[in-house]
């Protein structure tokens, strides 16, 4: 039963997606929409089982002393402060519609958190990968076989080609640049793609018709 | 002017055949239908197109009025002449339609009251329209009213008949070749794939050097496969390190997927028949966002410095932060994605990647299941199928014969 129950539901609703999409009628696509939104109602409830393992994991840590137990009570501190700066949102209460900014102009504690916090951490984690490609590339690009050496070519062609110092050097660079990104490389990722594709849909039937059952948690 | 009394009806005749022509030459007005394979909120006006060129600036205007209020129509489309022909709309008329018919599909329904928006067509509601054809001089010639009209949903989409053809016989094969596999499972070739073969390496070096094994989700939900294929490769790798005895974390930025990991590792220590070994905080819910994701686990990386990292699921701008990360502190690094445009970077840190499709074949090849194999030959029997469309509806194109190219074409 315990197996079996899931097994009948993925059926019926993996039916179901495909054979709407055969299906035009405002019926069928109402219902669609309707099972999309409970779709989007129920991962809104699991949000609680994750911020629920979160939260205890780190008050674990923090309790026992563990290696890295600073790190948590950060974490548990930043955690604290922006569910206390949401509810508040902005002195209206959490059952009051999002306010942003004060009459004012100047921004919530919620709004001030997210745009002079969140965003330029965000932003900095994103700014590293220049140099991670750097050191990836440093590391990685070196011509011990046929294909690295190909793929080392390729790369300062391209990377050589997409600055204007590319075009400076030989108006043929941008020209290759471009004929690399449009012929070989849009050949090899419409290849990936169809591979992907078609394993999309055999996964996808291997899961509606009970073959594929890892989701439920084991064999 | 003729006296003759036979000449007068002669007259006549001639008169009423010259006439005739010009008659005939009147403007026929715009036919109206539902519009086909739709859900029931749009109409089709067709009228014919004039055999000479039409002057520059022309342009066509179509209202339309509930059939009940003829009179109070509302504004559904505005085009300049020389648009909008029966070949622009291959999914109703097919293609090579040409351009003797000029075939508009409209939306939108006469307002409720003066001044309201327009809003969307009611299906089962009759309506008709009112085609003017407005010259560059701005002269409004009125073509015609159509005969009233009901849009209706229709239950069959009829140009999606080839994809639900290709489903059929990629199913029809699946089931086929399973049945092969379940007559012969040892005639079921699967070509090695490092990348999995290398899955004992890794937790076998994370044992000897007594550190942990990372396994880190992608940023995708249950719902994506390419998560699917990931939580298969983690219950294979969690009776591994069950077996041993290895330090795990799984990392996870969905709660979902956190839960099914739970899941997941549970029955595979219990395979193993060690679940007293397993520890609720080996699998983490770090955060959905993706910097925050990718900083907690790069963090957890250079604290603990794991032996082994494991990168299965879609994966975007952290890939390459997670992997560099991960090669710094010296790690075996296997990864797994059908994310094209992150594969160079997994490509350039890891010793072994999953590539699209290798990925979703995990599970066939670890489990050796012979229906899990069934479904990794319908794969390439499907690719080989398509690879020969190409090849045919190429050649068949160059030479002019675009047949094959518009029987695949997607509506």
């Amino acid at each position: 039963m315990k197996r079996t129950v899931p097994l009948i539901v993925a059926f019926t609703a993996g039916l179901f997606g495909c054979l709407v999409q055969y299906v035009p009628h405002a019926a069928a696509q109402d219902a669609l929409s309707a099972a999309v939104t409970w779709d989007r109602i129920i991962a809104a409830f699991a949000a609680f089982l994750g911020i629920g393992s979160l939260v205890f994991a780190h008050v674990r840590r923090v309790e026992r002393r563990q290696a890295g137990w600073g790190y948590s009570a950060v974490l548990l501190f930043g955690f604290a402060l922006m569910v206390v700066a949401g509810l508040y949102n902005g002195g209206t209460g959490p059952f009051a519609a999002e306010v942003n900014a004060y009459p004012d102009g100047t921004p919530t504690p919620m709004t001030w958190l997210f745009r002079y916090v969140l965003k330029p951490a965000s932003a900095t984690m994103f700014s590293i990968l220049a140099f991670f490609m750097a050191s990836a590339a440093y590391r990685t690009f070196r011509a011990r076989t046929v294909s690295a050496a190909l793929l080392l070519t390729a790369a300062l062609i391209v990377m050589i080609g997409r600055v204007p110092v590319g075009a400076w050097i030989s108006p043929a660079l941008p020209e290759l640049t471009q004929w690399l990104m449009d012929v070989p490389n849009a050949a090899v990722k419409r290849a990936i793609f169809l591979g992907t594709g078609l394993g999309v849909i055999a996964t996808s039937l291997r899961i509606v018709f009970g073959v594929e059952r890892a989701y439920l948690g084991g064999d | 002017m003729p006296t003759n009394r036979r000449a007068a009806p002669a007259l006549v005749a001639l008169l009423v055949a010259l006439a005739l022509p010009a008659a005939a030459r009147a403007e026929p007005g715009p036919v109206l239908s539902d519009y086909p394979d739709d859900d029931g909120k749009a109409l089709l006006v067709e009228w014919p197109a004039p055999a000479a060129a039409e002057p520059a600036g022309t342009k066509y205007d179509i209202e339309i009025a509930d059939a009940d209020a003829p009179d109070r129509t509302g504004p559904a489309a505005k085009l300049p002449a020389g648009t909008r022909y029966a070949e622009d709309l291959p999914e109703v008329y097919g293609f090579g339609a040409g351009r003797a018919r000029y075939a508009v599909k409209i939306d939108r329904a006469p307002p409720a009251a003066e001044g309201d928006a327009a809003a969307d067509l009611t299906p089962g509601r009759s309506y008709v329209v009112l085609l003017t054809r407005i010259e560059p001089d701005g002269t409004r010639t009125t073509l015609g009213r159509s005969a009233a009209a009901v849009p209706k949903g229709d239950l069959f989409d009829t140009r999606k008949i080839n994809n639900i053809v290709f489903l059929l016989l990629f199913g029809g094969a699946l089931v086929w070749l399973t049945e092969q596999a379940r007559r012969n499972p040892e005639g079921m070739f699967v070509r090695r794939i490092p990348g999995l073969e290398a899955l004992d390496e890794a937790v076998g070096r994370a044992t000897e050097m007594g550190r942990p094994v990372f396994f880190v989700h992608g940023l995708a939900g249950i719902s994506s496969i390419s998560t699917v294929a990931a939580v298969n490769i983690l219950g294979k790798v969690g009776e591994k390190i069950a077996e041993y005895g290895t330090a795990f974390r799984v990392t996870n930025r969905d709660p979902v997927v956190m839960a099914i990991s739970e899941e997941t590792v549970k029955e595979s220590y219990l395979r193993a028949g060690r679940p007293d070994l397993y520890r609720d905080e080996s699998i983490v819910y770090v955060s959905d966002d993706q910097f925050a994701y990718a900083a907690a686990v790069e963090g957890m990386m250079v604290r603990e410095k794991p032996a082994s990292n494991l990168f299965f699921g879609y994966f975007f701008a952290e890939s390459l932060l997670l992997t560099e990360t991960g090669a710094a502190t010296g790690a075996i690094q296997i990864a797994g994605t059908d994310a094209y445009t992150q594969l160079p970077f997994f490509i350039t840190t890891c010793d072994y990647t999953l590539m699209g499709e290798e990925l979703y074949a995990a599970s066939a090849y670890l489990s050796r299941n012979p229906k899990l194999l069934a479904s990794l030959k319908t794969m390439d029997a499907g690719k080989a199928a398509i690879l020969a469309y190409l090849l045919a509806g190429a050649l068949l194109t160059t030479l002019g014969v675009p047949f094959l190219r518009n029987l695949a074409t997607v509506f």
